[in-house]
């Protein structure tokens, strides 16, 4: 499961970097986007892989009984997915309101600031 | 649970949601900015006093112990941070009243300038790492709306520079975060100290501090991963770039600071003396060399950044306690005369209407209060005693010449002339040199809030002949800083003790 999940992980990054290194702006946005998933992706796997074993514990006890899956990455997940979702929100409203003022999307036409 | 150090991230967090309620009534989100401008100050005056009297203070959230909950901490470095953003957020308050337009305030520029600071805020004091990932966000998504805020080309070209480059840096961050987590199985602090400086640590912990580096060294505008910020920091109105400029990259500088002197000190020969070195002296050199061919006040002031970036970076990289102490001297000197920069670029804005040294002169004669505290700033950041950049470069080179580090000192000498070779250039073209024919009349002698631009302008150029004239008492607080930076066994002790 592991291995799968590191091909994943690296075709994700792979995808990423290529999409960033298109002219079009749309494209980087969309980079962008594959790039976030495939870093909780990427947390999600180092944390470690478990099927089916929710962290609870038995009552009456104080530690969990047997192998459990680790609550954490998924709680950073959740925090990563909902942030990135939140900024990449803003950056396709940005691509958008940058295209009707441009009126371009090509990078290319972006230098007038770059010095 | 310890109220001192919560209450400076409240305090911000309080103040934007509370101008997000009045959202119709300018006057009164105006009003809220300040107050909360100043209670800011005033909360981290107190941290600052509680943290050098009774130490390290750490507040545990929702009563969890470290290292299972989240842990704010605030050390001397912390409580430093958090007192010059409280001294730049209430200056930047000020001066906003009467720089920005309607339009700029109906579209939130309060709730946003307060939910960075609140980032800001949150930053300095956490002590868990992927909570820093969480505070870098939430001021950055305040960041790129103060960013684009007026809407204009170039505001939108700059904006799409920095957006993807500080989404990429996160995206870095997060990685590092998860096979970090994947290595140590903890996210505190202080425990990933404790737990990666043990004996016998694999590679990976290095290849792990590589993939901080770049993450930080992004958002701080090292070499060469500077380039967003000359495209974009010029961009926005004047009060916005200054906050950015003294605030947002330092950010960064803190991050790298705290993970370098905290947690990464397995294999300090490379990490320390050969990456960040060799980043610190390229930081130092590319920034001002961009800075000498500008001429355009807000771009050389940009270029101007960078280059002391490096300073910051070299005093860590040589990693004694009189270079991390002249690091840390640095960087709350630099914040302060950054911002004065910017700010005092905005009144000459408001004399002649433009930003282009060519278009502009003859301030000197029609403005001479400004010339005298555009002077202060400039001469503090190319070094000049005896104002506070000189002891924060003295110090820096004094470190380096104890170390042996000849390239570094020739290099900081070098870049110490060369910024006030660019300085010189912008006072004899705007100050220096009569009006040209073509530039646009006086016009900001009828101005009738320039008195309000004046305000935070000089008390920002008192506090910095405060540090140059008062340096003993500030290098001996930088000192202190040091000593507890490099000595981490105190911080690890605070913030695990209470919990065993």
């Amino acid at each position: 499961m592991e291995n799968l999940f590191a091909f994943v992980v690296g075709g994700l990054y792979a995808t990423a970097l290529f999409m960033m290194l298109r002219r079009s702006v749309v494209k980087l946005v969309i980079g962008l986007i594959i790039l976030s998933n495939a870093a909780n992706l990427l947390i999600f796997t180092s944390g470690g892989l478990v099927r089916g074993a929710p962290p609870l514990i038995p009552e009456g006890l104080y530690q969990p009984v047997g192998a459990i899956a680790d609550p954490l990455p998924q709680a950073l997940i959740l925090t990563a997915i909902v942030i990135s979702f939140g900024v990449l929100a803003f950056a396709v409203v940005l691509i958008h309101r940058a295209y009707e003022v441009i009126g371009a999307d090509d990078v290319n036409e972006m230098k007038s600031t770059d010095s | 649970m310890k109220a001192e150090v919560i209450i400076p991230i409240l305090i911000p967090m309080l103040a934007g949601a509370l101008c997000l309620t009045c959202w119709r009534w300018r006057l009164v989100q105006r009003w809220i900015s300040v107050l909360s401008g100043a209670g800011l100050l005033v909360a981290s005056l107190v941290l600052l006093h509680k943290v050098q009297h009774d130490g390290i203070q750490v507040a545990y959230m929702g009563s969890w112990p470290a290292p299972y909950g989240i842990t704010l901490v605030a050390d001397l470095l912390s409580a430093i941070m958090v007192v010059v953003t409280g001294v730049i957020g209430l200056a930047v308050a000020v001066y906003s009243l009467a720089t920005m337009t309607r339009s700029h305030e109906a579209f939130g520029y309060y709730p946003l300038l307060h939910l960075m600071l609140a980032g800001v805020t949150g930053a300095f004091l956490t002590g868990d790492i992927f909570n820093l990932y969480v505070w870098f966000e939430i001021l950055l998504i305040a960041s790129f709306g103060l960013m684009i805020l007026g809407g204009e080309r170039a505001q939108m070209e700059g904006a799409i520079k920095y957006v993807t480059l500080n989404l990429i840096s996160s995206a870095m961050f997060l990685t590092a975060v998860g096979l970090l987590y994947g290595y140590a199985g903890t996210l505190n602090m202080a425990d990933l100290a404790v737990k990666l400086n043990g004996p016998e640590q694999s590679g990976l912990v290095t290849v792990i501090a590589m993939l901080f580096l770049v993450a930080f060294g992004i958002k701080a505008a090292a070499f060469p991963l500077f380039f967003w910020l000359p495209a974009s920091y010029h961009t926005p109105p004047v009060a916005i770039s200054a906050v950015f400029a003294g605030l947002l990259t330092k950010v960064g500088v803190y991050a790298l600071y705290r993970v370098f002197s905290l947690i990464f000190v397995q294999d300090t020969d490379f990490t320390h003396g050969t990456v960040l070195m060799a980043m610190g002296i390229f930081t130092m050199v590319t920034g001002v060399l961009g800075a000498a061919a500008q001429f355009e006040v807000r771009r050389i002031l940009s270029f101007h950044i960078i280059s002391q970036i490096g300073y910051m970076l070299v005093g860590l990289a040589l990693f004694t306690p009189l270079a991390v102490a002249g690091g840390v001297f640095y960087i709350f000197h630099h914040i302060i005369v950054k911002t004065n920069l910017f700010l005092v670029s905005g009144v000459m804005y408001r004399y002649h209407g433009s930003y282009d040294l060519s278009r502009l002169g003859g301030l000197y004669r029609s403005a001479p209060w400004l010339a005298a505290l555009f002077m202060v700033p400039a001469m503090s950041l190319a070094g000049l005693p005896p104002l506070s950049g000189f002891f924060a470069k003295f110090t820096v080179i004094k470190a380096g010449v104890l170390e042996g580090h000849w390239l570094m000192v020739a290099m900081a000498l070098i870049v110490g002339l060369l910024t006030l070779y660019s300085m010189v250039k912008i006072w004899a073209e705007a100050f220096w040199k009569g009006l040209p024919d073509e530039a646009k009349p006086l016009r900001g002698q009828q101005d009738p809030h320039l008195y309000v631009l004046y305000g935070p302008i000089v008390v920002l150029a008192l506090i910095t002949l405060t540090i140059g004239f008062g340096a003993e008492w500030f290098v001996q607080l930088a000192m202190a800083t040091a000593e507890q930076l490099l000595s981490p066994a105190g911080y690890i002790e605070a913030v695990l003790g209470g919990s065993q």
